[in-house]
């Protein structure tokens, strides 16, 4: 099926599978493999990315459904304040879940989150992170919120 | 994942002719997605209804509010409308899934999601709801999770939707496209000996919105406990709505529809205690070997939501 997606700015015109993930698309046909495939259930937040500005996982999202969207991945974001904050804080350790849990953060603060850790913990529960980074992530949104 | 047709529908009209059986409709596609990727569904038509123009909360003439089915989970909890009126369905959808997937998923889908049930979910298992006759094995296995009030020989799943079990507290009202409604909680039902069916809907009904009717006069509480702080489906939860000298109550994760406590609130209006109301609803639960506890969380919870809301 075609579909038009604009992805950090750049309009595609493609022509894909209705079976295709967003997730897959990104990272197969696009070459965009920022975004991260983890458990491609919705539960690990791996590849998380923003549509309309809002933050998804791109991996439960039907290409096709996207059709005319505006899409950002990790690859969109250039030297971002959260960007700088996680490595301050040194909030990653091996980095699989990192691009998630950025546009995460980005989506979470755009949603008007605040600095509160209960607050951060809670609005970003939906990215796992095997190394346990956990308490510096926390760290490195709040002192961006 | 099984090869579909798909189509994306311009209207109401043109997504219920599309919409017969071995079709599903998509909307986030939070759970549909997942299940046909797993084998559990596998619709030889995908029509998309993301796009029907479903997606609004506005004030009714008869003082309550209708939300539209496309309506995403994480707007209609910040919906003003909401917050201020009817602040048990607000809270109720943030106590569900995570930030990412309430702004995908949507109203209709949400009470429309399947049970998490993991031998429903594992095609390689027997599973009544999803393979019919094929057998339960929940019953004797893993169903720590799973329900203690009204399921069957069939089934013992439990409805997972947070949301439900709000709407099932205010007496919502499901709107079908076709102008057919069916008043909460009678949308979903008992597994019976068909647990294939988890709601009264007929293939190609579509859910085009939601009516909640006037709001009630006194506070509402939207209560889950679950295993960890955020991101778990409920062990069991509670949704509590004064209005006057009368309460309304509903639990979830207890059975396989979202439980209104008719029982409870009666003994209530007849000068029952709180642990007496409690008592008298949870009378026939059976609890299976795993989920006992369940009951005495059922009734701690419903004991002590009604003493926050009635001594604040």
């Amino acid at each position: 099926m075609e579909l038009t997606l604009r992805v950090n700015g750049t309009l595609y015109e493609l022509d894909v599978d209705p079976r295709v993930t967003l997730l897959d698309l990104l990272r197969e046909q696009l070459g965009l493999t920022g975004s991260k495939k983890g458990c491609d259930h919705g539960q690990c937040g791996a590849c998380t990315v923003l549509a309309g500005g809002r933050r998804i996982v791109a991996c439960l999202a039907l290409a096709v459904s996207y059709d005319g969207a505006s899409v950002t991945t990790i690859e969109g974001l250039e030297d971002h304040p959260l960007q700088r904050a996680f490595v301050e804080h040194d909030a990653f350790q091996c980095g699989y879940c990192t691009p998630g849990q950025l546009m995460s953060a980005i989506g979470y603060l755009a949603e008007g989150g605040t600095a509160d850790p209960d607050a951060i913990r809670e609005g970003m529960s939906g990215n796992l992170c095997r190394c346990g980074a956990y308490v510096n992530i926390v760290a490195a949104i709040g002192e961006v919120a | 994942m099984r090869p579909f047709e798909y189509s994306r529908a311009a209207d109401v009209a043109s997504a219920v002719g599309a919409g017969r059986a071995g079709a599903r409709y998509l909307a986030g596609g939070t759970n549909l997605v997942d299940l046909m990727r797993l084998g559990v569904e596998t619709p030889d038509r995908v029509v998309d209804v993301g796009r029907l123009g479903l997606d609004e909360v506005t004030e009714t003439d008869g003082g309550g509010v209708r939300i539209g089915a496309g309506v995403r989970m994480s707007d209609l909890a910040a919906h003003p409308l909401i917050l201020e009126r009817y602040p048990v369905v607000s809270q109720a959808l943030l106590a569900g899934a995570s930030g990412q997937l309430r702004n995908m998923a949507t109203i209709g889908g949400n009470l429309l999601q399947r049970t998490r049930c993991v031998y429903f979910q594992d095609v390689s298992k027997p599973c009544n709801k999803r393979a019919p006759g094929s057998g339960c094995p929940a019953i004797e296995g893993e169903h720590r999770g799973l329900a203690i009030l009204g399921h069957s020989d069939a089934c013992v799943a439990t409805h997972p939707s947070d949301l439900a079990v709000a709407l099932a507290a205010l007496d919502a009202i499901v709107q079908l496209a076709g102008g057919r409604t069916v008043a909460m909680p009678g949308l979903h039902r008992l597994p019976g000996d068909d647990p294939s069916r988890d709601t009264v809907l007929e293939p190609g009904d579509l859910i085009v919105g939601i009516e909640l009717p006037p709001p009630l006069s006194g506070p509402q509480r939207y209560r889950k406990v679950r295993d960890r702080a955020s991101f778990a489906f409920a062990l069991v939860s509670v949704a509590a709505a004064v209005d006057g000298s009368d309460v309304r109550l509903a639990l979830g994760g207890v059975a396989h529809v979202p439980w209104r406590c008719f029982t409870a609130e009666e003994a209530l209006r007849g000068g029952a205690s709180f642990e007496q109301a409690a008592d008298a609803e949870l009378a026939d639960a059976r609890p299976l070997r795993d989920n006992g506890f369940k009951l005495t969380l059922a009734r701690n919870l419903l004991v002590r939501t009604l003493d926050d809301l009635t001594h604040t």
